[in-house]
This record gives structure tokens, C-alpha cells and sequence, in this order.
């Protein structure tokens, strides 16, 4: 069966850390990093990247967009 | 596959549209304004209109709008969006106008703005955000708090007897014959944030094909005056919003 596989970038400096793409993925892939951004924010990153279906949910939901998504299919 | 291979242009689903700029919107962590500014810009990209497209901004959270949007804006009085963009609007018949504002700026001071412009069936889209309360200056009681809830010039919660109910400013809008549309979204899920996006785009086009004036209210969250973290602002907001002001078309013809 194809398979969806996907990933997230997150531009770490526009992140302001209000975590709702966490709780917007379906799969939880992502989490917020123990690292801070210039502004002193702790910002979004993959930490299940297995899991990323790409939907896209996270991007939607960013209100500072700053979340960028790739998908492929993998036959 | 491994991650890295994935990241790649030809693999791109979403990203940032360019008619966003690269200025870091001000707004606080997890403010819906960042949502619907991003969905506008989307809609003005995948219409083709940005260089026709006019902003309004308003007095409020959403004052910098000019600086987030690569579009022209002209900057209204408190209140006086709908009436600059009537004036815009007459002026340059063929451009698409709109107004974006907040509660305290579209159903408080501007109240009468709003409404005549209405009436009037001006061609112009206007964008309501409505958080029930003052976000700009500290969280005080806005006409669109609802009963009970606590703001900083009702620290024990809004009293109808003392400060009159939450108004439902769209409900008195989609009465007006002037205006085509009027509907009310909310931008806290994938879902409604796709349904949002569908309305704000609805609207460009009833500017674009001079049907009237439309209304696209959305019900946000404003986390530093309610004095909630992101998420617990959007349960709060489905829990206690949604039943004063429920989500859907009011008005569609």
C-alpha cells in the first residue's frame, strides 16, 4: 500500500512558542524544543518525524506562519 | 525516505504566502489575528488581486495590519473603517476594498459607521474579529463580552443589569438589505480555519462582482486577556462563544 510520509520545517525565529501546532497534529509529531529563539521563546520542532503525514494541520493553525510542510508518497 | 530527502521544493503542500511580508506580526503567541491576516493574504494570492486590493485598518490589536500584508492600506479613525472604505470604494470603483477590525473598533465605537455602511450595501468585504474583549488596551469589557465573563472593568464578571448584554452584531447586520452576505467563522481548527478561508474568499468575490457589502465575522481568542494559554483559550471559546454566537451563514444570496 502507498504510503504518506511527511515533514515539517519550522522557522524558529518567527516562532513565538503558543504551541497550537502541537496540539493541531493528528499524530504528535511535533513538540516544543528545549532551546529558546532570540526572542526568548521555546519554539516548535519535529520530534516524531516517523509519524509526520503532511497534512498540514500545524500550518493551518500557525498564526504566525512560520510552519513550512512537504509530503511525498512512497510506493 | 528520511526526513531531509523529503524536504525538498517538489515535495512543497504549504507554506507562507509571499503577499505576507516578512515582518514578525506583533501580535501575543497564538493570537487568532495572525490566522486570519494569513488567510486574507491567501486569498489575495490565490485571486490574483493584490494589486488591486485596498485595506482598511483599524484602531486596535490589528492597527499594524499595514505592515503584514504587502497590499495598499490606508489607516481609519477609530471606528471609521467602513466609512473610509465607502469613500475608497467610490472612488475606485474597480479596486476590491475591505476593512478589517475588531470588536472595539467595528461594534463599539464604529457601530453607527458599520451599520450605515451596511445599509447603504457599500461593495466592500468587511472582516470582524470578535474576542469579546479589549485586547489592545489590557482586556477591558467590550459590547460583545458575554455574561459573566471577567474582564478588567468587570472583575467579578458582566452584569446585564449594570452593563447591558453581549451585542450580536452580525445578527443585526444580515437584517439590512443592503448587505449580501454575512457569516460567522472561527479559525481555532483545520476545519474551521478551511471554512474561514472559503468565507473570506466568498467575500472578495460579491466585492468583485459589486453584489454588496459582506460580512465575515470571526470568533477568536484573545489568550492575554482571557488569561489562558493558547489552547485552553480555544476550549473556552468552543465552550462558551460558540452557544452566544453560533458558527455558519447568516445571510447568503
Amino acid at each position: 500500500m502507498a504510503k504518506i510520509k511527511g515533514a515539517v520545517v519550522i522557522d524558529s525565529e518567527r516562532c513565538k512558542g503558543c504551541e497550537l501546532c502541537v496540539e493541531a497534529c493528528p499524530s504528535d509529531v511535533l513538540g516544543m524544543s528545549p532551546k529558546v529563539n532570540t526572542k526568548g521563546y521555546h519554539y516548535s520542532e519535529m520530534v516524531n518525524d516517523d509519524a509526520c503525514i503532511g497534512c498540514a494541520a500545524c500550518g493551518y493553525v500557525c498564526p504566525d506562519a512560520c510552519v513550512t510542510v512537504y509530503k511525498v508518497r512512497i510506493d | 525516505m528520511t526526513t531531509k530527502e523529503i524536504i525538498n521544493p517538489a515535495n512543497l503542500v504549504y507554506d507562507k504566502t509571499s503577499i505576507l511580508t516578512d515582518n514578525v506580526m506583533h501580535y501575543c503567541p497564538g493570537c487568532s489575528h495572525g490566522v486570519v491576516h494569513k488567510l486574507i493574504a491567501e486569498v489575495i494570492e490565490e485571486m490574483g488581486i493584490q494589486n488591486k486590493t485596498v485595506g482598511v485598518a483599524p484602531v486596535g490589536c490589528a492597527v499594524f495590519a499595514y505592515n503584514y500584508l504587502n497590499i495598499d492600506w490606508q489607516e481609519a479613525a477609530h471606528g471609521r473603517a467602513p466609512a473610509l472604505a465607502t469613500a475608497i470604494n467610490r472612488l475606485l470603483p474597480e479596486n476590491v476594498v475591505f476593512t478589517y477590525q475588531g470588536d472595539g473598533d467595528l461594534a463599539a465605537i464604529g457601530t453607527a459607521e458599520t451599520i450605515h455602511a451596511c445599509n447603504r450595501g457599500e461593495n466592500i468585504a468587511i472582516f470582524f474579529i470578535n474576542n469579546a474583549i479589549y485586547g489592545m488596551t489590557g482586556g477591558q469589557m467590550a459590547p460583545t463580552t458575554l455574561v459573566g465573563m471577567k474582564t478588567a472593568t468587570c472583575p467579578t464578571g458582566r452584569e446585564p443589569h449594570l452593563n447591558g448584554y453581549p451585542i450580536r452584531i452580525s445578527n443585526l447586520l444580515a437584517e439590512l438589505d443592503g448587505t449580501c452576505y454575512v457569516t460567522r467563522q472561527s479559525v481555532h481548527k483545520l476545519a474551521a480555519v478551511r471554512k474561514a478561508k472559503r468565507a473570506i474568499q466568498k467575500a472578495f468575490e460579491n466585492v468583485i462582482a459589486k453584489k454588496g457589502t459582506s460580512v465575515v465575522e470571526i470568533v477568536s481568542t484573545c489568550n492575554s486577556g482571557w488569561k489562558m494559554t493558547p489552547h485552553q483559550s480555544n476550549l473556552w471559546m468552543e465552550e462558551n462563544m460558540f452557544p452566544l454566537y453560533p458558527l455558519g451563514d447568516l445571510k447568503d444570496r
